[in-house]
């Protein structure tokens, strides 16, 4: 079976896979922005309560593996009466699992904003909220990008994990074609394709544009 | 289906998980032994003063490193039989892992060489050092300091991949883990029970290295005792 007669029998399949992971991908990126954004300020907090609560989540989950978290919210957290469906469960435990990364890269980026302007908006006698929203956070955008670049294709890379919990991605239809066809190089290829497709030619450009936009807010160029 | 905690079945299968983690950490032994090297051959590819092999290189390196590594281990695993070499589940993870974080490490070295700062070359140059000379002697007992904390990083994400392998019928600790809750159809305790394992080797280990990279940054005066 030549690969074009492959494509036109299983593409549509695969098309349908590619779909889901792109709405895993898109879910997960959306709920570890919100999570990192939110432990990130509670890691940097002066009380020990609420700084000890995010460097506990951080350390747990950053502490052991993403694929141990997915089965542990899929199968058991229904022990505790707690069913989550198979895609809600992906996209936590990833959405989750990176926010714990998150949340220390955007600890750094707010320790990276030069010292002057945190001066600058204490003389001001800005109260610390105000000081946060409108001086420091806009500015953690341009150092915190790159790396959180780096971070979310990783995060493509793991949503091929939620098929092992029955999600009906990319991976799930190639092994699935696998098994029926026992066509693997054509499958896992074309699978391992549009990962790359997607990474290249779509997710790094759109990251790259959202830096260059950041920059340019605060009045910085990117090369 | 209950919520409780069994602490009787929790022990009883206890050895059993142990006795895998001895395999897991194996698995990501050897796993990092080979991306060590394969991150080297990597290295080499991409300082040649040949373009075209710069090129190839690059294109692999981005291939590897922006496809998931589940889907790679189903290639090797799967595919090369095709071709008439089969292998055992256990080196085609080996390969496959090796393969991967391979890319990876050689960011971390040409990082570290990049550290290195530029003075030193032109001082060798100016020196009449050879090459192997420049690099034994001046360049990477400099760059090595540096790579440390990177490498380090990397053998701990090799230890948390390690479950993937069991989607190909490694035995390590998930694969017995999901064996055993299989069996009893128990799930609570055992991947419980992987998850602490995890914790109680990858936390100490991570802060093993952000201890190293402390006294890395401070023997190169980067940071004085003052600030710690």
């Amino acid at each position: 079976m030549s690969y074009f007669a492959f494509l036109s029998e299983h593409g549509p399949t695969m098309l349908l896979g590619t779909i889901t992971t792109i709405k895993v991908l898109v879910c997960s990126t959306i709920l570890y922005v919100i999570i990192s954004l939110i432990f990130g300020l509670m890691r940097l907090s002066k009380n020990p309560l609420i700084q000890g609560t995010a460097t506990v989540y951080i350390e747990f989950f950053r502490g052991t593996s993403l694929l141990v978290q997915l089965f542990w919210f899929y199968y058991v957290l229904p022990f505790f009466g707690l069913t989550l469906e198979a895609f809600t469960a992906g996209v936590v435990a990833i959405g989750m699992n990176f926010g714990a990364y998150g949340a220390e890269i955007v600890r750094g980026g707010i320790l990276a904003v030069p010292k002057g302007q945190w001066e600058g908006a204490f003389a001001l006698n800005f109260t610390p909220a105000k000081r946060m929203r409108k001086i420091i956070i806009p500015q953690i955008f341009p150092i915190i990008l790159p790396p959180a670049a780096n971070l979310t294709v990783e995060l493509l890379k793991a949503t091929a994990l939620v098929a092992l919990v029955t999600v009906v991605d990319l991976t799930f239809e190639a092994k699935q074609i696998n098994s029926i066809t026992w066509l693997s190089a054509q499958c896992f290829g074309t699978a391992l394709l549009i990962y790359y497709i997607i990474s290249r030619f779509f997710l790094v450009p759109f990251l790259r544009w959202l830096e260059v936009l950041a920059a340019r807010k605060v009045g910085k160029e990117v090369k | 289906m209950n919520a409780e905690w069994r602490w009787d079945f929790a022990i009883e299968i206890l050895p059993q998980m142990l006795w895998a983690t001895l395999n897991t950490i194996l698995a990501a032994g050897i796993g990092y032994a080979i991306a060590a090297v394969v991150g080297l051959l990597f290295l080499l590819g991409q300082r040649t003063p040949i373009k075209i092999v710069n090129m190839i290189n690059r294109e692999i390196v981005e291939f590897i490193r922006s496809t998931p590594l589940l889907i790679q281990l189903f290639f090797v695993y799967f595919v090369l039989p095709q071709f008439g070499i089969t292998l055992s589940a256990w080196v085609c993870g080996m390969i496959t892992i090796g393969l991967h974080f391979g890319t990876y490490l050689s960011e971390v070295y040409r990082g570290a060489l990049e550290g290195v700062p530029k003075t030193q070359w032109e001082a060798c140059r100016a020196l009449n050092f050879s090459t192997f000379y420049t690099y034994r002697k001046i360049v990477l007992p400099q760059a090595f300091p540096i790579a440390i904390p990177g490498m380090g990083n990397y053998l701990v994400g090799i230890f948390k991949d390690t479950p993937l392998l069991s989607t190909i019928g490694v035995a390590e600790l998930f694969h017995a883990a999901t064996a055993v809750g299989g069996y009893h159809y128990r799930y609570l305790e055992p991947y419980t029970i992987v998850g602490l394992i995890f914790l109680t080797l990858s936390i100490p280990a991570a802060m093993w290295i952000r201890k190293i990279e402390k006294n890395v940054n401070l023997a190169q005066g980067k940071i004085k005792k003052e600030q710690l």
